[in-house]
């Protein structure tokens, strides 16, 4: 299968070979969460909740008393994927995609501020077609964002496959995890086999992808505070 | 939840760790990109494998079953990584479900073994459709003394290299007959393997900048962030995980991939040794099977397992004329003088074993000699142990 049409040179989605896919971010759409956020790439879709700051409430969980309690809960929907099928509670995939949120997100929360409370982060795929993880991690930053709760820097995501630079079968793909404004990667995941030198050129376009969606993010977060500001005048 | 029990080092703990390397220095005195030394065991069956690393051990034990192959994949095998945490390892492991790092280190190991498919998958096809071998890797920790992805993985690695699985046929009228024959009728085969993907893990302090390689378990209780790269030997990245935790450049992290091919170079060389050597001790420990002189030939496995793992089977025939005046009288003494010469000879290495082993080789030739030729004739029969062949030829002249 041709990932880059030879002729043309637009990928199966008519997109161009480094073309992102289009972006939605929406803020507050959970009413009773602290901060809520839905967001899309193409069509991928993700809705994530943000409880807290708020009491520890199982205080054999809290693992020291100067720091919050980051916890995290990933969830695909059982109609997210093309087969609908129940997809036990806790298996091994969304055990570790939980931890690895629950991880990116600890490195940009300033955990110190909070001292004996605790964060949690629900995120909940609706529909999955490629990059759910990334996808996830943006919801995630924009709930917390909506949240109020102190961050040292925008983490967004992005997952770049080789396909899209060179066309070669199997698709392997980089997510990367990216501090914009500390210019440093928190999340970087892997797999199948690259050379060195193009895994780094993998690598540098996730992290540019990364750099357009914190621009975005950003100019969500502006609208929203915006609007805000537009509602408390009246 | 499985870290809350988890060793958390004191104020002045942490310090101490860190301070120290901001110059470089670690607790255990190695230098930042160090490994701790690594061991590999092999139990008495075929694909079990015990890995000591530094105060870390992991059990590998590699199982395989004839299955139905999945709907998607009708010609492939399978290959699935389980581990288990014995609780007796580290406080923080309890009994039951597998843990949050259970199962990230089960998922790391298992990407880069089947993402990056080292293990040729067709090659454990039996019927297309019908029946396909799958392999079952069990990891378990004994004993948690850090970094145990790096362990685990050579763990698994040292099990599936040594790992044999009976021979079938395909019979029956319908031809769809799988006949699985007994290990002692027809050798079992080994796995296709193409590569070795090592993990190699690094953890970051400070706001990053300092990193060190193969963190012992109190670097791990004071590190900010920890990667994992899956490098095999020619420089090929298999599977990265960083989980989060304190950012890195992207230029660091380049810097670690190209530390940890050079040390996936070490590793696969030091796992490729030892496979070779428990492989041709095994096959030697076939020979013992037949009657003749088998009670000497006892010694003859661990023997040739020094040999090899020193890479000079020549050693061998130069070392019996170190205690010249026992062998003299031997036939096979002219012949080893003329292999001296195009051995260096390392006489200079007299130690014990070489003597008890040249006893053995000059004591054995003539008690052995009229032996010999019905045996290697029996060797005839069985060509898959040149090595042992080779040992015969030498004694032979």
């Amino acid at each position: 299968m041709e990932y880059v049409n030879p002729l043309t040179g637009f990928r199966v989605d008519g997109r161009r070979p480094n073309e992102m896919r289009q972006l939605k971010g929406e803020v507050g759409v959970v009413a009773r969460a602290d901060g809520s956020a839905l967001f899309e790439m193409g069509n991928t879709r993700v809705i994530a909740a943000v409880y807290g700051p708020r009491e520890v409430q199982n205080k054999g969980q809290q693992v020291n008393s100067k720091d919050a309690l980051v916890r995290c809960e990933y969830r695909m929907a059982d109609f997210s994927t093309g087969d609908r099928r129940r997809k036990p509670k806790g298996d091994r995939r969304s055990t570790e995609i939980s931890l690895v949120i629950r991880q990116t997100m600890e490195a940009s929360i300033l955990t110190h501020l909070m001292p004996r409370s605790q964060i949690d982060i629900f995120v909940q795929v609706l529909q999955a077609d490629g990059g759910t993880r990334a996808a996830c991690i943006n919801a995630a930053t924009l709930a917390l964002a909506d949240a109020g709760i102190p961050m040292r820097d925008i983490v967004t995501s992005c997952s770049a496959d080789l396909n899209y630079i060179e066309d070669s079968a199997g698709g392997p793909d980089v997510t990367v995890g990216f501090l914009t404004k500390m210019d440093k990667v928190t999340l970087l995941q892997m797999d199948a086999k690259l050379p060195m030198d193009t895994f780094e050129t993998v690598m540098d376009l996730a992290i540019e992808g990364c750099k357009a969606i914190a621009n975005y993010i950003r100019e969500v977060l502006l609208e929203n505070t915006k609007r805000l500001e537009c509602q408390r005048d009246h | 939840m499985d870290h809350h029990q988890r060793w958390r080092p004191t104020v002045n703990e942490r310090e101490f760790i860190e301070r120290a390397l901001q110059s470089d220095l670690r607790v255990d005195g190695r230098r930042p990109f160090d490994f701790r030394r690594l061991k590999i065991l092999f139990g008495r069956e075929d694909g079990s494998a015990e890995v000591q690393l530094g105060d870390t051990r992991v059990m590998g034990y590699a199982t395989a079953q004839l299955v139905q192959p999945y709907k998607d994949r009708p010609n492939e095998g399978t290959l699935a990584i389980f581990t288990e945490f014995s609780p007796m390892a580290d406080p923080a492991f309890e009994p039951g479900r597998p843990g949050e790092s259970a199962i990230e280190l089960g998922r790391v190991v298992d990407r880069g073994l089947r993402e990056s498919r080292a293990v040729d998958m067709e090659s454990l096809c039996v019927v297309a459709g019908k029946h396909v071998w799958s392999v079952r890797v069990d990891l378990h920790i004994l004993d948690n003394g850090g970094n145990l992805i790096d362990a685990a993985n050579i763990a698994a690695l040292a099990a599936l290299s040594t790992f044999r699985r009976p021979e079938c046929t395909v019979g029956g009228e319908d031809g769809q007959q799988v006949t699985v024959h007994d290990p002692e009728v027809r050798d079992p085969l080994p796995l296709t393997i193409h590569h070795l993907p090592i993990a190699v893990t690094f953890a970051y302090f400070g706001e990053g900048n300092i990193m060190v390689i193969d963190p012992t378990y109190k670097e791990e209780a004071v590190m900010g962030g920890r990667m994992t790269a899956t490098i095999n030997s020619n420089g090929d990245v298999c599977s990265i995980q960083k989980a989060g935790g304190e950012g890195v450049m992207s230029s660091v992290i380049m810097q670690c991939l190209r530390i940890a091919s050079v040390k996936a170079a070490d590793i696969t060389s030091k796992i490729k040794n030892e496979v070779n050597s428990y492989t041709s001790a095994k096959a030697l420990q076939k020979v013992k099977r037949l009657p003749a002189s088998a009670l000497k030939k006892d010694n003859a496995p661990d023997v040739a397992m020094k040999e090899s793992s020193d890479g000079a089977l020549e050693t061998q025939s130069t070392k019996p004329s170190s205690d010249g005046q026992q062998i003299n009288k031997e036939p096979p003494s002219v012949v080893e003088d003329n292999k001296q010469e195009d051995v260096e000879p390392m006489l200079s290495e007299c130690n014990p074993e070489a003597q008890s082993e040249s006893r053995l080789t000059a004591g054995g030739s003539d008690e052995t000699q009229e032996a010999i030729s019905p045996k290697s004739l029996k060797d005839a029969v069985k060509p898959k142990h040149k090595r042992k062949k080779k040992q015969h030829s030498k004694i032979n002249v």
